[in-house]
């Protein structure tokens, strides 16, 4: 492909300057995590490890991290079963209205979050009287992750096509014969990768958390954004902050070796 | 033929006569959720927006009546607030727009496959990065002793509009930048080498060129930034200064003063105004691109 020299040299320098614009404040956050001000005067006056250990020993982010993962976990779990059986579905049989199944998985991730917030809690607790907690937020989280789940999945069915699936049946397997051995190993991959984003989804989600939590849960989101302006709090909430921007690498990166691939593997 | 298929036979029939009870029984589960938990939950905010508040007691009263929508058109406050999140959502897009079309075209079109692959991975890494911790990280960027400030001689952005602005920015363009690449992907280089051939300059064969095939892709980005920013109500209490957009608006009639049919009222503007954005959207193709 010819562009000009001197387009070329610009796209080039523009697309350096936008990188290391993207990566600035996640360099900055784990940097600023070890500066000795307890104000975070920058340029650092000296580094300490004293916040590290400061955090290591508050109960309230532990706490708030054994919520996330909890709720995670069992959002991703519902997560995986409904979005698999929606992708099968919608992957391995024709039917009417495909298009509108689509949009319904899709449409908790793309109307804005306090939309969605603020209808499971009206209908929490106007329409069905439920007490907020845990169970709703597991549910709010569930309905989000879904999406990543099923597109993960019908994208690998969507590659792999059904003719192996037909070639078992056709010498001779049993349809359960078929899905152990021929079509769940294809979409192994697929379920690993919507997995871990579908966790990692729930376990960053601070808006529908805050409208389905009730007073008494704290997710890690939750418990950061309330010391997020408490000053005497800053420097644990810095290293929570750059731990997170550490550890939202690993599923990504996993993610994509296990076959999370529809988006990146294309030339 | 073996025992197993002849005793598979008997259901496998059953599924080949109707080939829509397989898909049914798939789609139940997900669609009972989906249609309970979620558009249940939507209809239950639309009707509880014609509810009312008793002033005395502080109780919702299932009445209906107009009198929230009424409100929302009337209340001078709500107008700005709307037209400040609107004009906010818009700066966001069109930012995000003019960053993501040269890095997406170097990624398309002058990477090689390995460095694309990289660059890909780069720019979707940082959408995993909590979200918090990103707004965070601008909050002490632009603190009045951090970077910035140090940088610039004490000339930090400060906390305020501005500051939204380049913080949902930041936020939302890897959504940009992922459409729009995908768009120039499809582009074939043949294109290029004729309008070149053809006597083009090469910004002519981008503006003439270009321009028009990547539009969709920029169009479906949009959607994303213009979205989220409408509905964000976080990053603008971390780095808003008293900037207030509709998202503090709602959570204040919702939270503090605990009026939650005048909050599901506000919360129809953003769903108005974003199913206005895509129908404007629908004719360029942008939604075939999601």
């Amino acid at each position: 492909m010819k562009l000009t020299p001197g387009l070329r040299r610009f796209v080039t320098i523009w697309t350096i300057v936008v990188l290391v614009l993207l990566y600035i404040p996640l360099v900055f956050v784990v940097v600023n995590s070890f500066n000795v001000s307890k104000t975070f005067a920058f340029p650092p006056s000296g580094w300490t490890t004293t916040w590290w250990s400061a955090a290591a020993h508050s109960s309230g982010a532990w706490h708030a991290l054994g919520t996330s993962v909890v709720v995670g976990l069992c959002a991703t779990a519902i997560a995986l079963v409904l979005g698999t059986l929606a992708a099968f579905a919608v992957q391995r049989h024709d039917f009417f209205g495909k298009n509108v199944v689509n949009l319904l998985v899709v449409l908790p991730i793309t109307l804005p979050g306090i939309v969605t917030g603020i209808a499971l809690s009206t209908t929490f607790t106007s329409v069905l009287g439920v007490m907020l907690g845990l169970g709703t937020v597991i549910v709010g989280h569930a309905t989000f992750c879904i999406v990543v789940v099923y597109n993960n999945v019908q994208a690998r069915l969507r590659r792999t096509g059904s003719s192996l699936e037909e070639a078992s049946s056709d010498l001779g397997a049993h349809p359960w014969q078929t899905f152990r051995l021929v079509t769940f190993p294809m979409v192994r991959g697929a379920l690993l990768a919507g997995a871990l984003l579908a966790f990692a989804l729930s376990f960053d989600e601070i808006v529908v958390t805050t409208f389905t939590a009730g007073p008494t849960v704290e997710t890690l989101p939750v418990w950061i954004f309330a010391n997020l302006f408490r000053p005497n709090q800053a420097p644990v909430v810095n290293v929570v902050a750059a731990v997170l921007t550490i550890v939202a690498i690993v599923p990504v990166w996993l993610a994509q070796r296990f076959g999370g691939d529809a988006a990146t593997s294309r030339t | 033929m073996t025992d197993a298929s002849v005793a598979s036979g008997r259901r496998g029939s059953l599924f080949a006569r109707k080939p829509w009870l397989a898909a049914i029984l798939l789609l139940i589960p997900p669609m009972a959720w989906l249609v309970l938990a979620y558009l249940g939950s939507l209809v239950a905010l639309f009707v509880s927006a014609f509810w009312s508040r008793d002033s005395f007691t502080g109780h919702v009263v299932h009445v209906y009546s107009g009198d929230n929508f009424h409100q929302l058109v009337t209340d001078s406050l709500f107008r700005t607030v709307t037209l400040r999140t609107l004009g906010i959502a818009l700066a966001v897009t069109v930012i995000d727009a003019v960053i993501a079309v040269p890095l997406a075209l170097f990624m398309a079109k002058v990477a090689s496959p390995r460095v694309r692959l990289a660059l890909v991975v780069a720019v979707t890494t940082p959408l995993w990065a909590s979200y918090l911790v990103k707004a965070y990280a601008w909050r002490g960027l632009i603190a009045p002793n951090g970077p910035m400030d140090w940088l610039t001689g004490g000339h930090a952005l400060g906390y305020g509009l501005p500051a939204v602005i380049v913080t949902l920015a930041y936020l939302w363009l890897p959504y940009m930048v992922i459409p729009v690449f995908a768009a120039f992907d499809r582009v074939p280089d043949s294109l290029f080498e004729a309008s070149t051939d053809l006597g083009a300059g090469g910004w002519t064969t981008i503006r003439r060129v270009a321009a028009p095939l990547v539009f969709p892709g920029i169009a479906a980005g949009s959607i994303f930034t213009f979205s989220l920013s409408l509905g964000d109500y976080i990053t603008v209490q971390i780095v808003g200064g008293k900037t207030q957009m509709l998202g503090n608006v709602i959570y204040g009639q919702l939270v503090t003063a605990n009026n939650q049919p005048l909050a599901a009222a506000l919360s129809v503007v953003p769903l108005v105004l974003i199913v206005l954005y895509l129908i404007a959207l629908r004719r360029t193709g942008a939604l075939d691109e999601l």
